[in-house]
């Protein structure tokens, strides 16, 4: 039985020593070691860059993020043929609002359609002025009374008109802040009048501004009821729905089963993109096909260090054998071998890392974005350098360490 | 004197086909203090017979004492342990490290026995001064001549202050003259105690030996 011989005792290498032996090992060959290296940090170059230009991407997107766009449906009728100038395949309903104001997630929805007015100009005196100085080409659009919270409209002055007016079909009007300055118009509570052509409609409030459809900020607007009347209106165009924040896309859903629940596809929806899905849809977009070659560059890195080790075992065999001479255990060679590496792989990641957070910022300099990254990458950037050097240097270490003394030494240097 | 080599019917046999008995039977005594030439034809098994008395192969059959230690009951491990404390080698081809300084070459004769960094670097620094090249330390392998470069070896060996320096063709690649110089060197370790044995085919270095001991065909045997 083999025992633990207490006048022989073990042979040690410190973690100190071990260090200063591998460093001393790549230091021998200077340009070797940076060549070799040069595969790595390729590959820790290429997978920083990629995660962090993804990122920097992404982040860009969620800073565009915004509440009103993110909250706004709208639902329109498709048409035939190219470019909308084909005959409507549907028709939205007149009660759309009424049908959508029931949906859960809705908080306002109205139509808003344009009204052939067949070129009727519009002015704010009775007489008719030869010189037309006092008539304006304004365009008219029908509404029913909720689109004014739909699309975030405010006043100036007056009021805006409401279901009553549309059920009577009471020729009233709200103007646009542009077309009342072009009529003259500033106050409403002398009832103002203005005409049509010849239809004469009372301005109940002037706006102040809109959020969404800018059209209304120069346009008269009239309730559905009074187009159908005066303007023989035949159906709304376009329908726009404020959600809930965070209903837009469920809302996209239902609206237009809610609105034309023979034919729903027959209707257009337009929905904000969800800003998580574009964010990672950039970043899988342009991380699949990056991440792929970084990982190849890192292998082919690999394999090169594997391959320069390999070498290097086979160059130093007699270094080998006069270190096994001098004491080293099977271990001591196998982990100088594997230190040298790890060490190759470990410079490689850091200088990778930081060649990546290089190209991330000059990315998003000339993007004139904010460079965004994940700390981690950069951190483990190293390690992941580290592991791989390690890997690659597993098999020639092992062949290192298991070389026989006699035949190393006979080898020579 | 206490024994620091005792072979008692050593064998050393490589599996064949066909098998090869290069050492066989050996018995052999060096005591400590000894200056022994082991000397024979190429061929004779010489460089067997070292490499089992410095513990880097192992005998297939008797029984090898170092310094009181069976070898045959050593690990792999031990065994490496006990060449890092008990034995100094010295090879033909120097085997110094190109890329470290002679200082450094010495100290990785300590580098694996346990010896503190600090009382490596005194240790070889007195080992330099001792083979006269304490103007010599930070001198790479490459901007050394032969001689020096043996004599650096010849430190490395000495630096951990071994139980016995081994000797392989230690003068084979040095002119005559480089030689002497360090047959003389060799002359001293011994007058320091340091017990020694040489494997030549050199007549002008058995001829400092005390003892000369012959192999011919694995055969040993002690000249008169």
């Amino acid at each position: 039985m083999r025992r633990r011989n207490r006048d022989v005792g073990r042979s040690r290498l410190s973690w100190r020593d071990l260090a200063s032996e591998a460093i001393a090992g790549l230091l021998a060959r200077p340009s070797r070691t940076a060549l070799t290296i040069l595969g790595t940090v390729l590959g820790i170059t290429a997978l920083v860059a990629t995660l962090g230009i993804a990122r920097t991407a992404g982040s860009q997107i969620v800073g565009q993020f915004d509440l009103l766009q993110a909250t706004s449906v709208t639902v329109e009728n498709r048409t035939e043929g190219f470019f909308g100038s084909g005959r409507q395949i549907s028709r939205i309903p007149w009660d759309a609002e009424a049908r959508l104001t029931r949906l859960n997630g809705v908080v306002a929805a109205g139509t808003i359609t344009r009204v052939d007015t067949e070129g009727a100009l519009v002015r704010s005196v009775p007489i008719n002025d030869p010189l037309g100085q006092s008539e304006f080409a304004i365009d008219v659009y029908a509404v029913s009374p909720g689109l004014f919270e739909a699309v975030g409209a405010r006043l100036t002055t007056g009021r805006f008109f409401d279901a009553g007016h549309d059920e009577r079909r009471d020729p009233v009007a709200v103007l646009g802040p542009a077309a009342a300055r072009r009529l003259d118009i500033t106050r409403v509570d002398q009832q103002p009048a203005i005409f049509v052509g010849d239809t004469t409609l009372v301005v109940v409030g002037i706006l102040d501004d809109v959020r969404r459809e800018p059209v209304l900020l120069d346009a008269v607007i009239v309730p559905n009821g009074t187009a159908r009347s005066l303007f023989r209106l035949q159906a709304p165009a376009k329908v726009a729905i404020r959600t809930e924040l965070g209903a837009a896309r469920l809302i996209g859903e239902q609206a237009p089963i809610a609105l034309e629940p023979n034919d729903p596809a027959s209707l257009r929806v337009i929905v904000p993109p969800e800003p998580r899905a574009v964010q990672e849809a950039v970043e899988s977009d342009v991380n699949t096909l990056f991440l792929v070659l970084g990982a190849v560059a890192l292998l082919v890195g690999a394999i090169g260090i594997a391959n320069v080790t390999l070498v290097s075992v086979l160059e130093r065999v007699g270094e080998i054998g006069l270190r096994r001479a001098v004491g080293a255990a099977r271990r001591h060679i196998a982990a100088q071998f594997l230190a040298e590496s790890a060490a190759m792989g470990l410079i490689g990641g850091i200088v990778g890392a930081s060649a990546g957070v290089l190209v991330v910022v000059g990315v998003a300099a000339a993007q004139q974005w904010t460079p965004v990254l994940d700390l981690r990458v950069p951190l483990l950037a190293p390690a992941a350098g580290a592991v791989v050097g390690l890997v690659a240097g597993l098999y020639p270490s092992w062949r290192a360490a298991s070389l026989e003394p006699v035949e190393a030494l006979r080898s020579g240097m | 004197m206490s024994p620091i080599v005792e072979l008692d019917g050593v064998r050393r046999t490589f599996p064949g086909p066909p098998p090869v008995e290069a050492v066989r039977d050996a018995t052999l005594r060096v005591d400590e203090g000894d200056y022994v030439a082991v000397v024979g034809p190429s061929g004779s098994g010489k460089s067997t017979l070292l490499s089992i008395i410095g513990c880097l192969d192992r005998p297939t059959g008797g029984r090898y004492t170092l310094t009181g230690v069976d070898v045959a009951e050593l690990s792999d491990g031990e065994l490496a342990a006990l060449r890092g404390r008990r034995i100094g080698f010295v090879f033909q081809a120097f085997h110094l490290l190109q890329h470290r300084t002679a200082l450094e070459n010495v100290e990785i004769g300590m580098l694996y026995n346990g010896t503190s960094r600090r009382e490596r670097r005194e240790l070889a620094r007195a080992a330099l001064e001792r083979v006269g090249l304490a103007h010599r330390l930070d001198f790479p392998p490459t901007k050394l001549s032969g001689g020096e470069q043996q004599r650096v070896a010849i430190a490395r060996a000495i630096a951990p202050r071994p139980s016995l320096l081994l000797c392989d063709e230690p003068t084979g690649n040095l002119d005559s003259k480089t030689s002497a110089s360090i047959l003389e060197l060799f002359d001293e370790l011994q007058a320091d105690g340091l017990t020694l044995m040489v494997v030549t085919h050199d007549p002008d270095v058995s001829r400092h030996a005390r003892r000369i001991v012959e192999i011919v065909d694995g055969v040993l045997s002690e000249a008169a």
